[in-house]
């Protein structure tokens, strides 16, 4: 029964195809593939409809969907479609950029404890620790309330409107990072022992090439699935910021303050209140599923 | 054995206050680099009498000395006065908002661990089949379904559309302690039946549960008297950072439910920038969580004898 040609697969290759044989994942990515599109369509939507979306107008508050205005309006009689489209601008932005740069801080420092090991291990680990026992939404909520210009930052950036898109950014990348750290670390561990570092190191490799050029690329797969899953969590902490008033600044929009409006008005206009609420749980809920599906196809013990 | 164990823990409350002295410096630092005084937000005042507030509260001393005479204190269990209750002492509001968060906070670990633990055991008797895969289901949108959307939605099928509960309030209303219960226990109770399910699929694989089951034991026993043991570890494990998690996450309900507890007085604060509120309940939760980690380990211990002889 054996076939004439055997064709061989890169790991990549195996990886997709076990990937493509997960339907939730795909199902989920495909749906926050979706939801991007539609965000990114978000001036377009704008341009098409003849709204701004925080064109103000007290005549249509809280309106019924009509062809201006496809989901209603809100209290100030903005547009929900418009408001929904912009939040999620803001909350996919905020998860993607925040866990990307948590990563890399992760990583960063993962490698170094993991490959240097002894005394810079220590420290490392040591501050790792610490941030990880800090009580942490306490802590976002003292950062959300810095002054910038204190910090040396000009006064029309410190109170622009996307300020506090930034400083979210920071926050999660300034806290977030640990638990990559620890995965790497553990990760490079045992990756510095294998025979193709040694080898590297035998024909002069310096510390760097070695971590860049053949430490890193085997790591890969663990960080991504790691940031996949990270995602979700810091849209989350982003929403929960933003409806406890601290995170994203009305009238720039965001899941989370939209749902805080919202609730004063949950008895005249409940869809206010789960339109946000369910674009949230559905784009965590999404991620989570494509990280459990990279995650099932990057396991090499995963049966071929 | 026992000399080893409090060495541990001599050890551990010994990071513990290096870390609540970074945190009680670092929260200084920050909320002095916070946007305005505490009285700028207040009517327009001559400069004497804002010379005179800032005395009071010892603001014209250098921050490093205002540090030291706050760590100080802090140590005896005063916090200092708060700026914006005025008259009231930062201890005073700590222990008027305490009793409602804490129960709260209670209320809702148990419920999470019993349902959790009861669903996780029911969902690993019978792995792949329905009563396995619907609870499972519900516990992932459980933990992905964050208290500020919960809560919302609690509130508009229970108290708006059928008037069955109250939506706001804490102990005056008969019911309305159920409503903030079951928002903030929802996740954890989710994730600690993710947790039980897998601790218990791993033990029943070990060969004692055959040996208990050769005897003749039937499911249920089994799982009770053997296997809920091992299985409740990673679960003990957990409990330190729910615990954390529970009082944070009381700041949000209490915010959705209008709960008089800590949490809306630190939100209150981290907006009025009252200096003295914000580093005292900072410090105080800070404590608090170091302390329930602390509990947590000890807990593990005392369930897991491998872990004792590696001591």
């Amino acid at each position: 029964m054996s076939s004439a040609v055997h064709h061989s697969h890169s790991p990549t290759q195996l990886a997709l195809r076990r990937f493509a044989r997960h339907k939730l994942a795909i199902a989920s990515a495909a749906l926050l593939a979706l939801l991007a599109l539609a965000v990114a369509c978000a001036p377009l939507i704008e341009w098409l409809l003849g709204v701004s979306a925080n064109q103000v107008d007290l005549y249509n508050r809280l309106a019924a969907p009509s062809w201006q205005h496809p989901m209603g309006t809100d209290e100030l009689g903005r547009d929900t479609l418009l408001r929904l489209l912009y939040g999620g601008r803001v909350s996919l932005l905020t998860g993607l950029a925040a866990a990307a740069c948590a990563a890399s801080i992760g990583t960063l420092i993962g490698i170094c404890a993991g490959y240097f090991s002894g005394r810079t291990d220590t420290v490392l680990m040591r501050l790792t620790d610490s941030i990880i026992a800090l009580p942490l939404l306490p802590l976002l909520i003292v950062l959300a309330a810095i002054d910038l210009t204190k910090l040396g930052l000009s006064a029309q950036l410190a109170n622009s409107e996307s300020i506090s898109l930034y400083r979210i950014i920071v926050i999660v990348a300034l806290t977030g990072w640990t638990t990559v750290a620890r995965l790497v670390r553990g990760a490079t561990l045992s990756l510095r022992e294998r025979e193709f570092v040694l080898a590297a190191r035998g024909i002069g490799a310096s510390d760097w090439v070695i971590m860049r050029r053949h430490i890193l690329p085997n790591l890969l797969s663990p960080i991504i699935v790691a940031v996949t899953l990270s995602i979700g969590s810091v849209i989350l902490l982003e929403s929960v910021l933003s409806f406890l008033g601290l995170g994203i600044q009305p009238p720039l929009a965001s899941w989370g303050n939209m749902l805080t409006n919202a609730q004063q008005l949950i008895w005249e206009a409940p869809q206010l209140a789960i339109y946000p609420g369910l674009l949230i749980f559905i784009t965590v809920i999404c991620f989570n599923f494509v990280g459990d599906g990279l995650q099932d196809a990057f396991d090499p013990k995963a049966e071929q | 054995m026992s000399w080893a164990l409090l060495q541990l823990i001599a050890r551990r409350l010994a990071t513990a206050a290096v870390l609540l002295v970074v945190v009680a410096a670092g929260t200084f630092a920050l909320i002095h680099a916070a946007p305005g005084g505490p009285f700028s937000a207040d009517r327009a005042v001559s400069a004497e009498v804002e010379t005179a507030l800032a005395a009071q509260y010892r603001l014209d001393q250098p921050p490093l000395l205002q540090f030291a005479s706050y760590l100080g204190n802090a140590l005896r269990g005063e916090f200092g006065p708060s700026f914006k209750y005025p008259g009231r002492e930062v201890s005073e509001l700590i222990a008027a908002g305490l009793p409602a968060t804490l129960e709260l906070a209670l209320y809702a670990l148990l419920l999470a661990l019993v349902v959790g633990i009861s669903v996780g055991a029911l969902a690993a008797s019978r792995p792949g089949t329905l009563r396995d895969r619907l609870p499972m289901g519900a516990a992932l949108v459980g933990i992905c379904l964050p208290a500020f959307v919960l809560g919302p939605l609690l509130v508009l099928v229970f108290g708006v559309y059928n008037e069955w509960l109250p939506v706001s309030g804490w102990g005056e209303l008969a019911g309305d302690k159920l409503l903030p219960t079951v928002t903030l226990a929802a996740g954890y109770a989710a994730y600690i039946a993710r947790l039980t399910r897998a601790g218990l699929r791993e033990q029943l694989r070990q060969p004692y549960i055959v040996t208990a089951r050769a005897k003749g034991l039937g499911g249920a026993a089994v799982i009770l008297k053997h296997a809920l043991r091992g299985a409740l570890l990673p679960v003990v494990a957990y409990l330190g950072p729910a615990c954390a998690g529970l009082i944070a996450g009381s700041f949000v309900v209490e915010t959705i439910f209008q709960i008089p507890g800590i949490g809306r007085f630190y939100i209150q604060a981290a907006f009025n920038r009252d200096y003295t509120l914000i580093l005292g309940l900072t410090l105080f939760f800070a404590t608090l969580i170091t302390l329930f980690n602390l509990l947590a380990d000890l807990l593990a211990l005392w369930l897991d004898p491998r872990q004792r002889e590696a001591l």
